[in-house]
C-alpha cells in the first residue's frame, strides 16, 4: 500500500516561494533538491504505528500573519503562555509564517547573541546558518518528510549564542498556527557556542479541532566543547494536525543537552528526540511526557547514541493513555564501539486509564562496547489500587486521589519547565486532556 | 462535645477468600488508648486494614460503626472523613506529589469548597509539628515518602495524624523500624494528640511503644479473636513472661491463623 503524498506544490511554486522571501541562492537550491529527492525517498517508519492514512498532503503552505504592537494584542489563549510577572526580553512570537512579535535584549544583542526568525538569519547570517542547517543533527535525505521539510519550510527561528556567553533569562518562542488550514514547516536551529550557556522554551499551539493541516517540525541543537544547553517544549497542536516532529541534538565535548519535552498534542503525532553524544564527557538527558485521549495515535522514540567516551545518556518517558488512543514508547540507548565508560540509562514507564487505550514501551539498548553501564525500566500498567487506597484513606477522594497520581507521574518533565507561565499551562493542558 | 465511638461487633474478615478475622469485638471512646497486642500472624494489622477499607479484605459477617453510622457502608475517603486515621505500617510512595501538596490536599477534602485553609495558616502548622517531630524541612517539598527511610514514613505518618486530627486513630506498627530516640519523639506526637476527643488504637507486638505511651486498655490477639483484655498491668506482664501463659490458660497451641508464623 501506498502513502499518498502527492502535493501541489512543484518545482516552480518552491523556486518561487523562495524568491519571493529573498532567500540566499543555497537555500533555494537546498530546497530544490530536497524537493526533488523527495519524491523517490521513503516515508518515515515508525516502530508498531501505520500511518498510511495519516494526512500529510491536506494544507495551505503561505499563510501571513499580521505583527502586534504589543503582547496585549494577543489573544487570552496565547498571551497566557508569557509570563506577565516577568515578561521574557528575549521572545519571539510567530504567527501562521509571519513574525507577529520579536525582542531580545540589549544585553545580550551587545554579547552577539543572534536571535531572530529563521528568513532573517538566512538573510543577515546567510554563512553562519548555511553552515549548520541540517548538516550534523539532522539530514534532508532521512526520509520524504525530511525532504518535503527542507523544500517548504515556511517558519522558525535561529539562536546562536556565542563563546562562553551565559544567558541566564530563559529565550522563548511562541509557534501560533492561528490559520486552522496552515501548515507549519518549522525549523529551528540552535548553535551554542563553546562554552555558552541557554535555556530555551517553546510553545506549538492550534486550534484546529475541524480543518486539517499538517506540522512538520524539525529542531537542531548543536552543543559545542563546554556547552550546556537546556531545552523545553510544549506541543500543543489541536487535533486536526497531523505531526512529525523531529528534535536533535548534537553535544561536543563536555558537552550537555537536557530536554524536557510535554508531548500534547490531540491529533495523530510522530515526535522523535535523538541526541548524537560526539564528544568525550558529553552529557544528555531527555525527559517526555504525553497525555494521549480519543482515538489518536502517536509514536514517540526517545534516542541517545553515544560515540565519546565517558558520555552520559539518561531516558525517561512516562506517558497517560486514555479513550481509545494508542501510543508507542520507544526507548534507545545505543553505545557505539570506542565509547568506553559510557553510561546509558533509560525509564519508560505508561499509565492506562481506560481499557480500550493502547500503550506500548519498549526499552531498547544496542551496545557495541565492553566497558560500558546500562539500564532500563519499562512497565505498562494501571492506577496502583493501593497508592489510591493511601491517599483515600487522608479523605481525599478517588477523582482527586487520581488526579494527583497522574499529575505526579507527569511532574518529571512539568518541573524542568523553567518558565513559570508555561509551566502553569502545561499542567492545564494536562488537566484538560486527563479530564 | 465528647469523643467519638468506634464499635466493632463480631467482625470477620478474609483476604483472597481465607478468614484471618474470626469475630473481633472492641469498643474505642474518645480519650481512650487501646493497645492490641499480640505476636505475628495473628489478625492485628488485619483488623487495622479493615477498619480503613484495604481493597484486599472482604468483611464477611459483623459491623464496625462510628458513632452509630455504618463505616462498612462508606468507601475509603469518607471513612477518612468521618474522622478516621490510620497510620500505616507500609506507607505508599508516591513519585511526582509533594508531601506538603499531599497534606494540603487531605486537609482541604475535610472542608468546604471555598472555604481551603489559608496557604500561610497550613506552612505555619505544618513547620510547627515538623519541628515537634524533629523532621527535616525539606520533608515538606520532597515526594511523599519517596525515598523515605523507615524512620521518616513513621515519623510522616505522625505528622499527618497530627494535622489532620482525626477523632479516632489506629497506629499500625507504628515502632516497627524506630530506633529508641525516633520511638521517643513519635511517642511525644501521639501523646500530644490525647484528648477527650481522641481516641486511639495501637497495635504492636512490642510492649517497648508502651513505656512511652500508656494505653488505657489493653487487648491480646490470638487466631484472629481478642483473646483477652485487661489494663496497662496486662502489657507489663506480657512484656516479662511473653505470650506463652496466655495459650496455656487458653488452651491454645498455635496462635497464627494460618498467614505466617
Amino acid at each position: 500500500m501506498t502513502v499518498e503524498t502527492q502535493l501541489p506544490y512543484d518545482r516552480q511554486y518552491v523556486s518561487q516561494f523562495a524568491d519571493g522571501r529573498g532567500e540566499p541562492e543555497w537555500m533555494k537550491n537546498l530546497r530544490l533538491k530536497a524537493l526533488e529527492e523527495a519524491e523517490s525517498l521513503p516515508m518515515p517508519k515508525p516502530e508498531k504505528t501505520r500511518i498510511n492514512n495519516w494526512n500529510f498532503t491536506r494544507f495551505e503552505h503561505d499563510v501571513k500573519g499580521e505583527a502586534i504592537t504589543s503582547l496585549d494584542d494577543l489573544p487570552e489563549n496565547i498571551r497566557v503562555f508569557v509570563d506577565q510577572e516577568n515578561i521574557s526580553k528575549n521572545l519571539i512570537v510567530q504567527r501562521n509564517h509571519s513574525v507577529a512579535y520579536q525582542s531580545l535584549s540589549d544585553e545580550l544583542k551587545d554579547k552577539g547573541v543572534i536571535f531572530t526568525d529563521i528568513l532573517t538569519a538566512m538573510k543577515e547570517h546567510s554563512d553562519l546558518v548555511e553552515k549548520y542547517f541540517m548538516k550534523d543533527a539532522a539530514k534532508v535525505h532521512e526520509n520524504r518528510l525530511t525532504a518535503l521539510h527542507a523544500a517548504l519550510l515556511n517558519g522558525g527561528v535561529f539562536l546562536y549564542v556565542p563563546k562562553n556567553v551565559v544567558i541566564e533569562e530563559p529565550v522563548q518562542v511562541i509557534f501560533w498556527q492561528e490559520d486552522d488550514e496552515a501548515a507549519l514547516y518549522n525549523h529551528v536551529l540552535l548553535v551554542a557556542d563553546t562554552g555558552s550557556e541557554v535555556t530555551y522554551v517553546e510553545n506549538y499551539i492550534s486550534h484546529n479541532t475541524e480543518k486539517e493541516s499538517v506540522a512538520n517540525i524539525i529542531s537542531e541543537v548543536i552543543a559545542m566543547d563546554q556547552a550546556r544547553v537546556s531545552y523545553g517544549a510544549v506541543d500543543n497542536f489541536a487535533s486536526g494536525t497531523t505531526a512529525y516532529m523531529n528534535r536533535r541534538g548534537v553535544a561536543y565535548r563536555d558537552a550537555k543537552i537536557e530536554w524536557a519535552l510535554g508531548q500534547m498534542n490531540d491529533g495523530n503525532t510522530i515526535s522523535e528526540n535523538l541526541t548524537n553524544l560526539m564528544g568525550d564527557n558529553s552529557y544528555a538527558d531527555a525527559k517526555a511526557v504525553s497525555v494521549g485521549r480519543g482515538n489518536q495515535s502517536q509514536n514517540f522514540v526517545s534516542k541517545i547514541v553515544h560515540y565519546g567516551k565517558h558520555s552520559e545518556g539518561y531516558i525517561l518517558q512516562h506517558g497517560v493513555m486514555k479513550d481509545r488512543a494508542s501510543s508507542i514508547f520507544n526507548g534507545i540507548g545505543k553505545i557505539e564501539h570506542g565509547a568506553s565508560k559510557s553510561n546509558a540509562e533509560q525509564e519508560s514507564r505508561v499509565l492506562m486509564l481506560s481499557s480500550g487505550a493502547r500503550g506500548d514501551a519498549n526499552p531498547i539498548l544496542l551496545i557495541d562496547e565492553d566497558d560500558v553501564t546500562a539500564g532500563h525500566a519499562a512497565s505498562v500498567g494501571r492506577v496502583d489500587p493501593i497508592q489510591l487506597y493511601y491517599l483515600m484513606s487522608r479523605g481525599i477522594s478517588q477523582k482527586e486521589a487520581e488526579r494527583l497520581i497522574i499529575h505526579g507521574f507527569l511532574a518529571p518533565v512539568v518541573k524542568e519547565i523553567p518558565i513559570e507561565a508555561v509551566k502553569e499551562q502545561l499542567t492545564q493542558v494536562i488537566e484538560g486532556k486527563v479530564y | 462535645m465528647a469523643g467519638s465511638t468506634l464499635e466493632i461487633k463480631d467482625l470477620h474478615v478474609e483476604i483472597e477468600g481465607k478468614e484471618i478475622l474470626k469475630g473481633v469485638n472492641l469498643t474505642i471512646k474518645g480519650g481512650e488508648f487501646h493497645a492490641v497486642m499480640g505476636p505475628n500472624g495473628t489478625g492485628k494489622s488485619t483488623l487495622a486494614s479493615a477498619i480503613m477499607g484495604h481493597p484486599k479484605y472482604e468483611v464477611t459477617k459483623g459491623s464496625i460503626t462510628l458513632d452509630g453510622k455504618d463505616v462498612l457502608e462508606m468507601e475509603v475517603d469518607e471513612r477518612a472523613r468521618a474522622g478516621l486515621f490510620l497510620a500505616m505500617q507500609y506507607p505508599s510512595e508516591i513519585s511526582g506529589v509533594t508531601n506538603s501538596d499531599f497534606l494540603r490536599s487531605s486537609i482541604n477534602a475535610r472542608r468546604e469548597e471555598g472555604n481551603e485553609i489559608p496557604l500561610m495558616q497550613f506552612i505555619k502548622e505544618m513547620d510547627g509539628t515538623m519541628d515537634l517531630l524533629e523532621m527535616d524541612k525539606n520533608m515538606a517539598q520532597r515526594y511523599l515518602n519517596e525515598g523515605f527511610s523507615g524512620g521518616e514514613k513513621k515519623r510522616n505518618e505522625i505528622l499527618q495524624l497530627m494535622m489532620l486530627k482525626p477523632s479516632i486513630a489506629i497506629l499500625d506498627e507504628i515502632d516497627s523500624g524506630l530506633d529508641i530516640d525516633a520511638l521517643k519523639v513519635v511517642s511525644k506526637g501521639i501523646n500530644k494528640m490525647r484528648s477527650d476527643e481522641f481516641g486511639c488504637l495501637i497495635i504492636t507486638h512490642y510492649q517497648r511503644l508502651l513505656n512511652y505511651i500508656t494505653p488505657d486498655h489493653v487487648h491480646v490477639m490470638m487466631q484472629g479473636r481478642v483473646v483477652k483484655s485487661g489494663g496497662p498491668e496486662l502489657a507489663e506482664r506480657l512484656e516479662a513472661e511473653g505470650y506463652d501463659w496466655i495459650k496455656q490458660e487458653l488452651g491454645i497451641e498455635d496462635e497464627t491463623v494460618g498467614q505466617e508464623a
